[in-house]
């Protein structure tokens, strides 16, 4: 069964784009049939993110304008098997698309995707609006800083108002130094305020910088902390349960060392 | 492992700064969530006052409405409440007819 799901945070800057391209490869390596759709009009990222900026040559507006078909907006990642990107326009804005034009176009993607997800702007107006048009299913990506959860508390009501139920919550960029210390809230706390389903904790990790610098996605990254929790979120979002890692443990070699007391005593 | 973080902690009496991020948050959530802006709190205390001053005689200045956290009856749990301080003066004889 297809299912299009909105990727939304509020605040802006919290990881929406890089949880989509992310969760789009994670699940079109899984083996499924995924397209991601830009509906950031007039500011769009989500091309660079998986480097296929150089590729575009229709866009969303294009396709509700009905100056091409839709098929031949979709970016067809050589990468990865099965992944598609539809780039948002860049010169337009974002009244250039309607709700109604989304949902219509969420519905004839359906039958041809297993994963329709959609990267939402920031903000509580029209971009908004669209992205969750269509949407089955919504994720809400947010950071443990007080801006970025007042926010997300706010998308959530918005999103019940829409009659997307049961959102999930990402929360991005854990510093576990931090949390430690009592200087960052904790997963709990923003639980607790939030009363959502948790989907995945993703940690603050410099590899995001660097894969994101050269057009790849992290999710594909053995090495990287971030690129596992993308990989158990793919995971859970198709129905596996997986247990919420455990930001604590140490890695590496100084992890090793540790770890191999830790046992011990 | 030893970890200076929490030996400074127990020498400071400082609440950690995630704490008061949370105690902040939560507060303004109810503004949010209630769609209860400072505005429309003064607009409520103000109908409040008139409809109190018919039957009891109070001190003005004093008055004061807020949103604020109470414990609850089993002392774990917090609820939000509407906490109306209103200092009387005197107690109007109400002339039934």
């Amino acid at each position: 069964m297809s299912e299009v799901i909105v990727i939304t945070s509020g605040k802006g800057g919290v990881g929406k784009t890089t949880s989509t391209a992310n969760l789009g490869v994670g699940l079109a390596v899984q083996g499924k049939k995924v397209v991601l759709i830009d509906t950031d009009i007039g500011l769009r990222n989500l091309d660079v993110v998986l480097g296929l900026e150089n590729r575009i040559v229709y866009d969303l507006v294009d396709v509700v304008e009905g100056n091409c078909r839709t098929k031949q907006a979709l970016i067809k990642d050589k990468r990865f098997d099965g992944l598609y990107l539809l780039p948002a326009a860049q010169t337009k804005d974002k009244m250039a698309v309607n709700p109604e034009q989304m949902k219509k176009l969420c519905a004839e993607l359906k039958k041809e995707f297993d994963y329709v997800i959609i990267d939402c702007p920031a903000g509580i107006e029209q971009g908004f609006k669209n992205a969750i048009a269509g949407a089955d299913r919504a994720i809400v990506v947010t950071t443990p800083e007080i801006s970025a959860v007042r926010d997300a508390d706010r998308i959530i009501g918005l999103l019940e108002a829409n009659d997307i139920s049961d959102p999930k919550l990402i929360i991005n960029r854990i510093r576990m130094d931090m949390v430690k210390r009592g200087d960052m809230m904790n997963v709990e706390d923003i639980l607790d305020i939030l009363a959502i389903g948790l989907i995945g904790i993703v940690p603050d990790d410099e590899e995001i910088i660097i894969t994101t610098n050269r057009g790849e996605p992290t999710v594909n990254d053995p090495k990287s902390k971030a690129g596992q929790a993308y990989r158990n979120i793919v995971k859970r979002i198709l129905g596996e349960q997986i247990p919420i890692m455990d930001l604590d443990k140490p890695t590496g070699i100084k992890g090793f060392i540790i770890n191999l007391f830790n046992k011990k005593s | 492992m030893f970890d200076w973080s929490e030996i400074k902690k127990w020498f400071s009496k400082e609440t950690s700064s995630k704490d008061v991020a949370r105690d902040r948050l939560k507060l303004v959530l109810v503004h949010d969530r209630t769609c209860l802006s400072s505005e429309l709190i003064e607009e409520l205390k103000n109908e409040i006052l008139i409809v109190i001053s018919k039957y009891i005689e109070i001190n003005q200045e004093e008055f004061d409405i807020h949103l604020s956290k109470n414990q609850e009856g089993d002392g774990n749990s917090m609820v939000h409440a509407l906490v109306a301080n209103i200092p009387i003066k005197s107690m109007k004889r109400i002339v039934h007819k």
